[in-house]
């Protein structure tokens, strides 16, 4: 995982050609905006991933994280014309807050408690939000229509600018699981996740380092979010505060591999394609087979495959030595 | 020059509800000593443990570890100061290699992850535990599980070493490594604090020897006389002992 | 004034018996096997929709489909347990967490597929209408519902504290080894505990069918509202769950009185948090 090959190096420099060339290659829209929810929910993924399959806080509740940003951004730019790229930051931060806000009290909680915990908070930031008429409650928020530019996060006429957006935060976000998960952070938070007495008998300062994997996670997830809101130029509690998102995040890190640096990409890459094209095909008329599906696959991989593609992956390469 | 108080346990008591698991607990420890723990299931050694290494709080009385009053700190900062300790039930990491779960705890003094790599793999050769640095920890068996737990507590530098209950399942063979080792750790200027059921370590292993019984200390001394001691004999030992010393 | 207010206490009462009932079944499977059931809700789901097709096909009235939905559901769960839930036991903590949202979206999302998201409702019971006793509005299938909620709890204590089996279900819940040291089939006793959690909350829906509309995704709210209760209460007490649940049925309906009724299940939420924030072992757990 932290040693760099030539292969290794050769393999990445080719992946990043393809993702680079793809827009290029699939001119319809359709296509490429299943590669953004990829490297929107890839990001959401790696995100959760730095304090669920690395902190072992398997939350469950990314979603508030995710609805926070979109709507901090989304606010400040409506009612205060302030810029969406700084709205992006102050979303981040305020979402990192919250997580500080709910995680401090919730640092002895493991394994299940933490995990409805999270359900909870989930549940009850939608809740509020619903109810805020300040941001619109049910009735969500409409971005303005504001000229197409860079510095203004919003293009009208192709998707390619927001493609390559999202490749870039997708980046950012590996790139950050990548010096967590090689530095004392991440083995501390791998000692956390064992058990906390371990950890702590080893001088680690439990909470202290609980907090800082949620509010890097929360950070990034928020970031996700503020993007949605350019992206989709419309936001309710509806489409951004919802636990099956949450529950969406969660089953593309197992899938891909929680634990790893890539997995929750292996993950996104495999069940956003899957979920778009069957919500499409199948889903349309309402029903439900697309989700059936998606529900069959989800119990299937818990039982047989638990440490997802990566787990496989490695499996059999260490078989192959 | 050895501090003779390199830890004061001053008369400890721990009440759960209304359950009292230590009652005024008094000894105390001089450095580079080996002092040894006994006393039947229940007796209270493993919550005398916790009371000491911030797991617990005393309910009252107090812990000074080289001075200082340690009885209200958390179980990390203790850990910093210098106090390690392993577990009844061992405790490793289990999905990072040998080497990894020392370097975690090596990280303790570090901040970079090569150079706490270099300290762990001291440790390793150490311990004996080198050749098998990149197993898992969850396919070890339990000799070396807790050999690895020694490992990693000696990988954050302490000063007061406290094992509790570490010749617990192991053969003979295993035995005779795992008290080479301590005397091994000993010889480098550790003081040692253990709790021990297996005897024969006990006896030839400790400088003093303290007796629990039902929470509290009923006997303190060299081994020999411990071992002679009726009420020991009658809580805990039986006669056997006292026959063959 | 005060009698808006104990209208809503009675709905609360009403509510949180039946409450009591899914909580019971939650806490079970919860304090046996360490597993948390997501798909409870969708248990309850089942029976509902069992109990509507067999009014809706075939006239009986759900007060008499209760023994049918009472052995579909039993059997839907032990079914579950040993196909599913069994092979995630030894697997990692996250598989064990997933494993029952797969089971719980695929459940309902069969439900639509076969029935539709539409909305159903019974709406001739055999027993309906409403009393008004004292200016309070008392919902005849409401009160049955409840009254049939609290009759199947003391069944089960009496079940657990006086059959052997039932004995076995609880030493299980204490001491896993201890139990299995005592001869106990603990992989035996699992089965019949997920199965007897299911076939609890399907009794709860056979229950709440007599009023309460009916689609695919009904479910969702009371699993999640189930975990506040078995947290207050306890995991794995089933007295506690009896009483947490009286005290959720009563909070979330004083608390959308007081505040505003949609912030009535944002309450319940706060409650998980608060027990286990300041007592984790919730009222009467272990």
């Amino acid at each position: 995982m932290g040693k760099f090959g030539l292969k290794q190096i050769l393999l990445a420099i080719i992946v990043l050609i393809l993702l680079i060339s793809f827009p290029w290659v699939f001119r319809k829209p359709f296509p490429q905006h299943v590669m953004i929810l990829v490297f929107m929910f890839g990001m959401m993924a790696v995100a959760w991933n730095i304090m669920g399959g690395y902190a072992g806080m398997f939350s469950f509740g990314q979603v508030a994280f995710f609805g926070i940003g979109a709507y901090t951004s989304s606010f400040l730019l409506i009612t205060y014309q302030v810029n969406p790229w700084v709205g992006l930051i102050i979303g981040g931060l305020i979402a990192a807050l919250v997580g500080l806000a709910i995680g401090y009290p919730c640092s002895n909680l493991r394994g299940h408690y933490f995990a409805i915990a999270s359900i909870a908070f989930g549940e009850i930031v939608r809740t509020l939000f619903t109810n805020w008429k300040l941001i619109g409650a049910a009735e969500g928020l409409t971005l303005p229509m504001l000229d197409e530019s860079f510095k203004n996060f919003i293009f009208h006429s192709s998707k390619l600018p927001y493609y390559y957006i999202m490749l870039v935060f997708l980046l950012l976000s590996l790139l950050v699981c990548y010096f967590v998960a090689t530095s004392k952070m991440g083995y501390y938070f791998r000692a956390i996740k064992e058990s906390h007495d371990v950890a702590k008998v080893l001088g680690i300062n439990v909470v202290w380092y609980r907090l800082i994997a949620i509010m890097i996670s929360a950070f990034l997830t928020a970031m996700a979010g503020t993007f949605y809101a350019q992206y989709i130029l419309y936001l309710d509690p509806d489409s951004v505060l919802i636990l099956p998102i949450s529950v969406q995040i969660v089953l593309i890190s197992m899938l891909g591999g929680a634990g790893s640096i890539l997995g929750p990409v292996i993950g996104a890459v495999i069940l956003m394609p899957v979920s778009e094209v069957t919500r499409v095909m199948l889903g349309h008329k309402g029903t439900g087979i697309d989700m059936m599906i998606y529900g069959a696959l989800i119990t299937v991989i818990s039982v047989y495959q638990p440490k997802g593609v990566w787990g496989l992956l490695t499996g059999i390469a260490k078989r192959l030595k | 020059m050895k501090s003779p108080l390199f830890l004061e346990v001053q008369r400890v008591t721990k009440r759960f509800g209304g359950l009292l698991a230590n009652e005024n607990i008094d000894f105390t420890v001089k450095e580079g000593e080996i002092v040894s723990i006994i006393g039947p299931n229940g007796a209270g050694k493993t919550t005398l443990f916790n009371c000491i290494t911030g797991f617990y709080h005393p309910s009252s009385g107090k812990v000074f570890f080289r001075g200082s009053d340690i009885s209200r700190r958390r179980a990390d900062a203790i850990c910093k100061m210098g106090i390690a300790r392993t577990f009844q039930i061992v405790q490793v990491i289990s999905d990072m290699t040998v080497l990894e779960n020392v370097v975690t705890a090596a990280l303790l003094r570090y901040t970079k992850v090569a150079r706490a790599t270099e300290k762990a793999e001291e440790v390793l050769a150490f311990t004996g535990l080198l050749e098998k640095e990149e197993a898992l920890g969850i396919d070890l068996t339990i000799a070396d599980k807790k050999r690895l737990e020694v490992s990693m507590a000696l990988a954050t530098q302490p000063t007061l070493l406290m094992l509790d209950e570490s010749m617990a399942g192991l053969t003979r063979v295993e035995l005779r490594g795992m008290i080479d080792l301590i005397k091994k750790i000993r010889s480098k200027g550790m003081t040692l604090v253990i709790v021990e059921h297996v005897m024969e370590a006990v006896m030839e292993i400790s400088d003093r020897v303290i007796v629990l019984n039902s929470g509290k200390k009923i006997m303190e001394g060299v081994p020999q006389e411990v071992v002679q001691n009726k009420e020991v004999i009658q809580a805990y030992l039986g006669e056997k002992y006292s026959a063959v010393s | 004034m005060p009698e808006q207010l104990l209208q809503q206490i009675v709905n609360g009462l009403l509510i949180g018996f039946i409450y009591s009932l899914i909580a019971i079944g939650l806490t079970l499977i919860w304090g046996v096997m360490n597993i948390v059931n997501f798909a409870h809700g969708d248990f309850l789901m089942v029976g509902m929709f069992i109990s509507f097709w067999l009014y809706t096909l075939y006239g009986l009235d759900p007060l008499f489909s209760i023994p049918i939905c009472t052995v579909a559901l039993f059997v839907l769960g032990l079914l579950i347990y040993r196909w599913i839930v069994s092979k995630v036991m030894k697997g990692p903590m996250l598989a064990q967490l997933v494993v029952t949202f797969g089971v719980s979206i695929f459940l309902a999302n069969l439900a639509v597929y076969l029935w539709t998201p539409d909305f159903r409702l019974i709406d001739k019971p055999l027993l309906s209408g409403t009393w008004n006793i004292a200016g309070i509005n008392l919902s005849v299938p409401k009160f049955v519902a409840t009254i049939g909620s609290v009759i199947a709890s003391l069944f089960v204590f009496l079940f657990m504290k006086k059959t052997k089996t039932g004995k076995a279900i609880l030493a299980t819940e204490m001491d896993r080894e201890a139990a299995l040291l005592m001869g106990i089939n603990t992989e035996r006793i699992n089965s019949l505990s997920f199965g007897l959690g299911a076939a609890l909350v399907g009794i709860a829906g056979a229950f709440l069918s007599t009023y309460y509309y009916i689609y695919p995704q009904v479910g969702g709210t009371f699993g999640l509202i189930a975990f506040s209760i078995v947290a207050l209460g306890g995991f794995g007490s089933i007295e506690g769950a009896f009483i947490a649940g009286i005290i959720v049925g009563l909070a979330q309906t004083l608390g959308g009185f007081i505040f505003d009724p949609a912030y009535k299940y944002a309450i319940v939420f706060m409650i998980y948090l608060i027990v286990v924030w300041i007592r984790p072992q919730g009222l009467l757990g272990w």
